[in-house]
């Protein structure tokens, strides 16, 4: 079963035509957010083995096409709600690298100053709504802020991140159909990378594809290869351009892959190891950087000297991390409530 | 007598329960271990898919409304589930099917139908943030109809859980993260092991323990607390301040005979929960001893809680929020001064 929806989606892809490579600094500014996204999930992994960070992780890499692909379009204006696995939408969203890894630090500098922690990562300043860990429930939240938009005759959307297993939460689906019902400007976005935790999606569901549920709502719904960055930017853009225009809802269905376990310490057991080495051979970040060099878009030495550039950020960004202010106790108690004076 | 984490006790109570009743079955997100699955989030039901099969095993999709309704639906029909969730937090994604019908169901039918399910929830701060951390034991010791325990120790968690199971009625079992011991490494867990009989037992409900017998203040603390408080209580002893600590080991029903026997030798009480100050259990036994026997007290009731804020993620403030075993000391030595 598993093995078919690889092949499936193989064969799906081949058949689809290549979607050309945008113009050069896009091309770059795309490539670079994908790095910035895998460089910053490896430091994460590395600082965590070393127990220089603490709690729990849910690592985004392997997915940084479906988080690029979708955000690089959009306005900070614009709303994004992502899930427990939050780094790459927000830093594909423009959240500050530097203030994420205090966060992830404990520190008072954090983006969530210190309150929040890996799982609710974001900056409602450049769109970022702080991630849900909420399975599923950052699903009715979009529609409500899409609601906003719209009620505010303005012409912004709601990107909204989940999972494959999220899609069988209630909340998908009153929140969907709300959203369907109303024409809101949302574009769901399901990163399907064939597991919830250690359960397989197939195991969760009788339908075939979590695109064709659009059609319970009376939407478009649409399975893209999640690690073909140029797919899923072109779908996106149709999807964002339709939220805009007063058109309602997308449901975009994205096959993905992440890299490490679920969570922390998960080996994975679960996967099959041909699944496994067939999906990381697919690397979105590799596959991009093919065709730039290969259609001349960049050199090997330029894309190597962004990889440099962005590892730098990253470093910096421990040390500065590092180096900063724990919060004090007591702020604990801040924040609780609106009204309190509060800076 | 053989030695055991909670992880592992928990897993046998089920066990023994599903090989002797055929009603019993286990449902809930990744509680099968087939094909590399988690066996729970917490490793509580690893190896029951291979004694029992999926059938009885039920992964089931992450949908928690689903899982506790379907509990609920099974129960009345004449089965006995074990609902599982992988952090108690997510218990508030199922409230209607725990509160509206669980709890209701055997008043509304005029006691005709009965409900007996359990529903299994890990509480407790580790580091994960507010939607990972909540003591939610207060939410549920107010609705009528159902039973909330929170067992300790190895032996009370087999015990008490094997008690849950046999009961008619609907009944939350809370489980502290850093109690389960086992392999699984997190900062700040105590790697409990105790001792649990070979052979079949069951702890009763509203029977609280007292863990350590004092004579200057009596400590009712649950899970973590207890042991901080026990841990608080050596400590205190050299100041010659003798503490008596109770495990409520159930929450509804409450043992409050227990406490009040103890209060006669003591005269002075405090109560220590991870739970937040306001409203929870620890305010309804303050209460209750204020109500009833507030001529046996020579100085006011201490309480100690999580501050009433969610759980915040950073370490320092997480430690700050919730009671020490230093914060206990203090106030034990204060509560002497009254
Ligand atoms: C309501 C709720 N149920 C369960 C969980 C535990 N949990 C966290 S992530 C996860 C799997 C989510 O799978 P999916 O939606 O596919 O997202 P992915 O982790 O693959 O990104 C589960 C079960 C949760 N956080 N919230
Ligand atoms: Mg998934």
């Amino acid at each position: 079963m598993k093995n078919t929806d690889t092949i499936q989606l193989e064969s799906d892809v081949s058949a689809k035509t290549v979607v050309a490579l945008p113009e050069r600094t896009k091309a770059l500014g795309m490539y670079e957010s994908m790095v910035r996204i895998r460089k910053y999930e490896e430091q994460i992994y590395f600082l965590f083995l070393e127990g220089r960070i603490s709690g729990s992780i849910h690592q985004s890499h392997g997915q940084e096409a479906c988080a690029v692909g979708v955000l690089y379009d959009t306005r900070p204006t614009d709303y994004m709600a992502s899930t427990h696995r939050p780094a790459g939408h927000d830093l594909a969203k423009g959240v500050s690298l530097r203030a994420m890894m205090c966060e992830m630090f404990g520190k008072a500098n954090g983006c969530c100053h210190g309150k929040g922690g890996a799982m609710h990562m974001g900056d409602i300043s450049v769109g970022a709504v702080p991630a849900n860990a909420i399975v599923g429930s950052n699903i009715p939240i979009a529609v409500g802020m899409a609601y906003s938009c719209k009620l505010r005759r303005t012409d912004d959307i709601v990107v909204c991140f989940f999972g494959d297993g999220a899609t069988n939460e209630g909340g998908f689906h009153e929140g969907i159909n709300g959203a369907a019902l109303w024409d809101l400007p949302v574009v769901f976005v399901c990163e399907n990378n064939f597991y919830g935790a250690s359960t397989h999606v197939q195991a969760t569901m009788k339908v075939q594809t979590i695109a064709e549920r659009a059609a319970a709502y009376g939407i478009p719904g649409e399975r893209i290869d999640g690690n073909d960055l140029m797919a899923v930017n072109e779908a996106a853009t149709r999807a964002i351009a339709r939220a805009r225009r007063g058109g309602g809802p997308t449901l975009l269905e994205l096959m993905t892959y992440r890299i490490a376990g679920h969570s922390r310490s998960d080996a994975s057991a679960y996967r099959p190891d041909d699944e496994e080495s067939a999906w990381l051979a697919r690397d979105p970040i590799k596959l991009f950087r093919g065709r730039l060099v290969e259609e001349k878009v960049a050199t090997d030495a330029e894309l190597d000297a962004i990889e440099n550039s962005v590892q730098e950020e990253v470093d910096g960004a421990v040390q500065f991390a590092e180096s900063s202010q724990d919060p004090e106790p007591e702020d604990a108690l801040r924040n609780v409530y609106a009204g309190e004076g509060e800076v | 007598m053989p030695q055991m984490s909670i992880v592992e006790a928990l897993n046998q109570a089920i066990a023994e329960e599903m090989a002797r009743d055929e009603r019993v079955f286990c449902l809930g997100e990744d509680v099968s271990d087939a094909n590399g699955g988690y066996g729970g989030a917490f490793a509580v039901t690893r190896g029951l898919h291979g004694k029992f099969g999926p059938e009885r095993v039920l992964n089931t999709p992450i949908s928690e409304m689903l899982i506790v309704g379907m509990a609920v639906g099974a129960a009345m029909a004449g089965m006995r589930p074990i609902a599982d969730v992988q952090y108690g937090d997510f218990l508030f994604c199922c409230m209607d099917q725990l509160v509206n019908q669980a709890a209701k169901m055997r008043y509304m039918s005029g006691g005709r139908v009965s409900v007996p399910m359990v529903m299994r929830a890990p509480v407790g701060a580790t580091g994960r943030g507010a939607q990972h951390a909540q003591s939610l034991e207060g939410f549920f010791t107010h609705a009528p109809g159902l039973k909330v325990i929170c067992p300790a120790t190895a032996y009370d968690a087999k015990g008490l859980l094997k008690t849950a199971i046999r009961d008619d009625n609907p009944v939350l079992v809370f489980e502290h993260k850093l109690l389960y011991g086992g392999k699984r490494t997190e900062s700040g867990a105590l790697s409990m092991v105790g001792e649990v009989p070979a052979e079949d037992y069951t702890v009763p409900f509203g029977r609280g323990v007292v863990r350590r017998e004092g004579k200057d203040i009596t400590i009712v603390a649950n899970l973590l607390m207890m042991y901080r408080a026990m841990d608080a209580a050596a400590e205190l002893d050299e100041d010659d301040i003798s503490c008596e600590v109770i495990d409520p080991r159930t929450l509804a029903p409450f043992d409050y005979e227990l406490v009040i026997e103890s209060l006669r030798k003591t005269r002075r009480l405090m109560i220590v929960h991870e739970d937040t100050y306001s409203n929870g259990w620890g305010a309804q036994l303050a209460s209750y001893i204020a109500e009833h026997e507030i001529y046996l007290l020579d100085a006011p009731i201490k309480r100690l809680a999580a501050y009433d804020v969610p759980i915040p993620c950073a370490p320092v403030m997480e430690k700050f929020v919730i009671p020490s075993t230093a914060r206990i000391i203090d106030a034990a030595r204060s509560l002497m001064k009254m």
